[in-house]
């Protein structure tokens, strides 16, 4: 695909403000690109970076809060896009522009059946004459590979999975066989297998309708697997743009370095930090351990189990650090719940140092909880809002009385707050006035407050930019060399586990199908899933 | 599903009912002894006894409270002391013309609320929005007794375009039904004028707008759909409140329905009478619940009972 | 923008930045500064004017509104006593508010807390809360505020008793249904994790961020309690002679509709005013504290080109 030819969508020297109180702030700055016919332009960046908010633009959705073109031209195919008027608007969208979103769910009116939506398309283009319509949507969905399209026309979006509406978002986008498809973050909320799939459905579509695809991603593995050409956005400004192979192999920009660098899945370039030394003494044992749900327990069906985890064993040294690694609903995060005694187990033991946790009561239980300390994926969401830092890392020497003499809070408080890279004048802010790696390092400090032995990671690292990731799991390895932690690093994520996991359990729909040692577990998987989740990572395109 | 859903419902209404049956029973007879509003003030002892005894006043009250829940599970409400008839004939007597009443002024309340609102939100900030606000707080805000009065000197007394009250012609109707739809009619704007401006700024609007719809469709079709819903279940809070409305209107205009009857009542301390009302009253409000759950999941396809 | 705001977030900064946005809003300042002025007819009023508020004077009887002959306190006009209208206004103000806001606050206090309680534990007291609730929210709540009233007898402490009651529901079930939702928020697990016992966790991580949500509805709440005592003292059943509310000002004047309507018709309007103000200033923090339409209030300012 060369980039030659005539271009059907044209931005130039875009620069766009939100307005709000006072000055208006600077959403897209000075902003040029273009897409072809055929072609697949990738927009990457990070949260913020204004990357939605261009394309936001061409489809004239930006209005709360109110967007305002300061300057630029939009056009696509001759037209320009700023002078449109409604009418001439709305021919356009949905008909040559189409747009599909992040979550699905959301963006799929909850009260009508999903042919129903894809047929508006039809009708909004007074196309709806055209043919038998409730046969044509039949046949998108069945492109979009919705199995049993003929019935399943009359379900409602939330009788989907996440990856079947994703599939019901294309095909409303594709009903009318637009110029340009614009794709922001189309598998962000999806899993690794699942969003393979989704972007080998819009491959496939692009190759037979010869749209161009404009896709907004901050994750760099999509954006190699798709794109021909790149740009990188930071801060409203384009840093970057080319050909997607030179961006990824001979970056220019500062930033985009940086970006690169981050990529987990490229040949490691820090040194590998496997911990020191794993001592032989066995912290936590794990027998097991099983978790069942009771569900549908409706007066016509019978009731059935749902085994959220199954019969799971594992055993973590001092020193080390033991990866779990799997998909949603894979029961991780049930295995963490349960560790850290929110939940309480069907069966299994769980031997932390010797004792059972799950017979821990009273003075014994309160014993346990300052040794394991957990780190939750959401660090906003595991701080109370009202709290500021200090009353947030000193909460575990308020609950346990015996840690710390009151009088040494605040100066432990401050060495905390250094010791996970932050200032000690942090302490009298509010959660929400820094940044999500901030607030993880806070999480951590505050972890680290009880002096624990073992550190539950509960996708510690999700919600964060990539850049920031890298730095998080940093900080977590420097720790543990530094004062001995042990973890248990719970993600979906397996690439980001590559470089600090001695030992990688693969969970799936609750059992444990693989658990070795890092490095062989990466070069010979021997379980089928444990392979396709590897696989699941998309390949560069160029590669291929 | 759906049966066994009415049945917990009704399960717990009964239960519901029960518990203000008997906090009701055991409040009137503390007012005090009936027999001394009844009787000439001037009656001997033994009359007043033989009224007691007459009418089970003498027992112990946890006896006459036994008394009065057998009576109750064989359908027997008591007599009327005043009426000396059977009191659920008087309550469901008085009850159609409150009926009728609170339908006409709920239902345009209601239709007028969705449509007012919704062209509010349709075009926020703009004249209408904020006229369409100001009337609807001001709706929401006025006493509904002083209304009553305001428009009885006005419009009956001043310039004598209609009757102050009574029943007898469709004149009769328009003031009880203006002062009795006001408030929730204040109070539906609000709420359809905030259910819709969410439901605009939800992502499938963006949906419909990136797909080319219409207007007025993505308006209408899409956006009042949704906000349908939250605007049923306060519709039908309000419906259980008018019958506050239904008192201070019907004592105003002389309207003779379940709210006027159950003032009477208490003052007479006509016991039977009042517990009637309450069960009828109590059971009108449990049919319009259940009808609104039903109307829920109609409208909504994500709730299955 | 995914820029997460607390309303709850207060500094001055926000104090002045709240002063601008109720300065752009020219109804919702009008609002705000009568209700100041009525705060402060609450504080000092019954000191400069309670005396003249229960002088009799023949020769003002039913004196018309409009007319400055006898000072400015008669410019409303006077009663069938020849009491002067505006000092009765401004002394009725302080119990008609004092009434309201009590109530308010007893039902916020016991409703918020039997919430919490409702909310974090399953125990049997949880059901029973929530029954409760249930009983009182199936009933219209004038119609038990009057059985109970009845049967107490009018008081001014009874009254603030049964309006605190009859208001309890949305207090405890907003409480719950918050408590519901926070508990399972991550920093909830998060103290449980650390070892923070169940007292800690209700009283240090969950209340204080439920108490925003039922001090704005107590707020809002504050015009509908007026409006039932008003109703109440109207029928009768709320506040007795010689002390008076705004409300019983109407009912006196009822009677007299034909020869002197301003006796009823202008405590009705100060009600009114009152309870529109509040719903209007409520309106207004409704828009403040929504990020949807927020911007509405701010003063948008392009860049130059």
């Amino acid at each position: 695909m060369t980039a030659s030819d005539k271009a059907i969508l044209t931005i130039e020297n875009l620069t766009v403000d939100f307005l709000s109180e006072g000055d208006p702030a600077r959403a897209v700055d000075n902003v040029s690109f273009n897409v072809c016919p055929g072609e697949t332009l990738v927009i990457l960046g990070e949260s913020g970076s204004g990357k939605s908010v261009s394309t936001g633009t061409v489809m004239g959705l930006i209005d709360c809060p109110p967007g305002d073109i300061v300057s630029g031209a939009l056009l696509f195919d001759g037209i320009d896009l700023t002078e449109l008027d409604e009418e001439s608007r709305r021919a356009l969208n949905g008909r040559r522009i189409a747009m599909i979103f992040q979550d699905p769910l959301a963006y799929l009116n909850p009260v009508y059946t999903v042919g129903r939506q894809i047929a508006e398309v039809f009708e909004a283009h007074s196309d709806s004459d055209v043919g038998d319509v409730r046969e044509r949507v039949a046949k998108l969905l069945e492109r979009v590979g919705i199995p049993d399209a003929g019935r399943r026309i009359d379900y409602y979006p939330h009788q989907f999975s996440g990856g079947q509406r994703q599939r019901v978002m294309i095909a409303m986008a594709i009903a009318l066989k637009p110029d340009i498809l614009i794709a922001d973050e189309p598998t962000t909320a999806l899993d690794v297998s699942v969003q393979s799939q989704i972007l080998e459905l819009l491959g496939d579509l692009q190759r037979e309708t010869g749209m161009a695809l404009i896709m907004i991603t901050h994750d760099l593995e999509v954006a190699a697997a798709m794109a021909d050409r790149i740009i990188v956005m930071n801060g409203g400004k384009v840093v970057e743009s080319g050909k997607a192979q030179d961006v990824f192999t001979n970056p220019v920009h500062a930033y985009t370095r940086r970006l690169m660098t981050a990529l987990p899945h490229r040949s490691p370039t820090t040194e590998p930090t496997p911990s020191a030394e794993v001592q032989g003494e066995i912290l936590l044992k794990v027998e097991n351990l099983s978790k069942h749900y009771v569900l549908g327990a409706g007066s016509f069906s019978p009731k059935r189990e749902f085994r959220a985890v199954d019969d799971v064993s594992f055993t973590v040294h001092r020193g080390e650090t033991v990866g779990i690694v799997g998909e949603s609903g894979s029961g991780k995060s049930s295995i963490a719940r349960m560790l850290l005694r929110l939940d309480e187990p069907t069966s299994g033991r769980a031997l932390f140092a010797g004792e059972d946790i799950f017979a821990l009561e009273g003075r014994a239980l309160n014993g346990f909880r300052r040794r394991v300390q957990m780190v939750f994926q959401d660090p906003f969401g595991s701080m109370n809002p009202r709290m500021n830092v200090r009353s947030i890392i000193s909460e575990p020497w308020a609950i346990h009385r015996d840690i710390l003499p009151k009088a040494r809070w605040n100066d432990r408080v401050v060495e905390l707050l250094e010791l996970v890279g932050l200032k000690g004048e942090h302490a009298d802010r509010h959660p929400h006035q820094f940044s999500g790696g901030q607030r993880q390092r806070i999480a951590i400090a505050r972890a680290l407050a009880s002096e624990p032995e073992l550190i539950v990671c509960d996708e510690a690292v999700s919600a964060l930019d990539v850049s920031i990731q890298m730095q998080v799991i940093g900080l977590l390895a420097d720790l543990r060399s530094r004062l001995g932690l042990s973890y248990v690093f719970i993600t979906h994520d397996l690439p980001i586990v590559r470089e600090f996991a001695d030992r990688i359990m693969v969970m799936q729909q609750g059992k444990v199908v693989e658990d070795s040692n890092t490095e062989m577990l990466f070069n010979s998987p021997s379980h089928p899933y444990t392979m396709s989740l590897l696989n699941s990572v998309p390949r560069p395109k160029w590669a291929r | 599903m759906m049966l066994g859903y009415i049945g917990r419902r009704a399960y717990h209404s009964i239960i519901s009912l029960v518990g203000l049956l008997t906090l009701v029973f055991f409040l009137t007879r503390l007012t005090g002894d009936p027999s001394a509003l009844y009787l000439p003030l001037d009656s001997s002892l033994e009359a007043r006894e033989a009224f007691a005894r007459l009418n089970g006043l003498d027992q112990p009250i946890y006896v006459q409270f036994l008394q009065y829940l057998q009576n109750l599970l064989s359908l027997d409400f008591g007599q009327s002391l005043r009426r000396n008839r059977s009191a659920i004939d008087v309550a469901l007597e008085a009850f159609p013309a409150t009926l009728k009443l609170a339908f006409v002024a709920m239902a345009l309340a209601t239709t007028l609320a969705i449509t007012v609102g919704a062209l509010a939100a349709a075009r926020p900030r703009s004249i209408f929005d904020r006229v369409a606000g100001l009337v609807s707080l001001a709706g929401a805000s006025t006493p509904d007794f002083w209304i009553a009065i305001v428009g009885i000197l006005v419009l009956a007394v001043g310039l004598g375009v209609l009757p102050t009250s009574g029943t007898g012609t469709g004149w009769h109707w328009i003031m009880p039904i203006a002062v009795l739809m006001l408030r929730p009619f204040g109070l539906l704007v609000q709420v359809v004028r905030g259910t819709m401006i969410s439901a605009l700024a939800s992502p499938y609007i963006k949906t419909a707008h990136a797909k080319g719809m219409k207007r007025h469709k993505i308006i209408f079709g899409h956006a009042l759909r949704n906000s349908l819903l939250p605007v049923i279940t306060v519709a039908g809070d309000l419906a259980t409140g008018l019958i506050n409305g239904a008192v201070v209107v019907e004592t105003i205009f002389g309207w003779p329905g379940i709210g006027k009857l159950m003032i009477d009542s208490i003052i007479q301390r006509d016991f039977a009478v009042v517990q009637s009302t309450i069960l009828v009253t109590a059971i009108a409000i449990f049919i319009v619940n259940i009808a609104i759950d039903l109307l829920y999941v109609m409208l909504d396809p994500r709730i299955r009972y | 923008m995914a820029d997460i705001t607390l309303p709850s977030v207060r500094s001055p900064g926000n104090l002045r930045q709240l002063a601008i946005y109720l300065a752009r809003d020219k109804l919702a300042l009008c609002a705000a500064l009568f209700l100041i002025v009525l705060l402060v007819c609450v504080l000092f009023g019954p000191l400069l004017v309670g005396d003249l508020a229960g002088k009799l004077g023949l020769r003002q009887r039913n004196l018309a509104p409009f007319s400055l002959e006898q000072g400015f306190l008669y410019v409303l006009g006077a009663d069938t006593l020849g009491r002067p209208i505006l000092a009765r206004l401004i002394v009725g103000a302080q119990n008609t508010l004092g009434i309201a806001a009590a109530a308010v606050f007893f039902s916020m206090a016991t409703g918020g807390m039997l919430g919490l309680i409702a909310g974090y534990s399953e125990r049997w007291y949880s059901h029973l809360i929530l029954r409760l609730a249930d009983v009182i929210m199936s009933f219209p709540s004038l119609l038990l505020a009057l059985i109970v009233l009845y049967t107490l007898g009018p008081s001014i402490i009874n009254l603030v008793i049964v309006l605190a009651i009859t208001r309890m529901p949305i207090f405890i079930r907003t409480a719950r249904a918050e408590v519901l939702e926070l508990r399972e928020r991550m920093f909830v697990s998060a103290a449980r994790s650390m070892g923070a016992s169940s007292g800690r966790i209700l009283f240090r991580h969950i209340a204080p961020l439920v108490l925003p949500t039922l001090g704005t509805i107590a707020a809002i709440d504050f015009a509908t309690v007026i409006l039932a005592e008003s109703s109440l003292s109207f029928l009768g059943l709320g506040i007795q002679p010689p002390d008076f509310t705004w409300g019983a000002m109407v009912a006196n004047g009822r009677g007299y509709l034909a020869s002197a309507w301003w006796i009823a018709f202008w405590p009705g309007l100060a009600i009114l005013l009152t309870t529109l103000s509040l719903n209007i200033l409520a309106s207004w923090a409704r828009t403040v504290a929504d990020p949807l339409q927020r911007w509405r209030l701010q003063s948008l300012r392009k860049a130059s080109r």
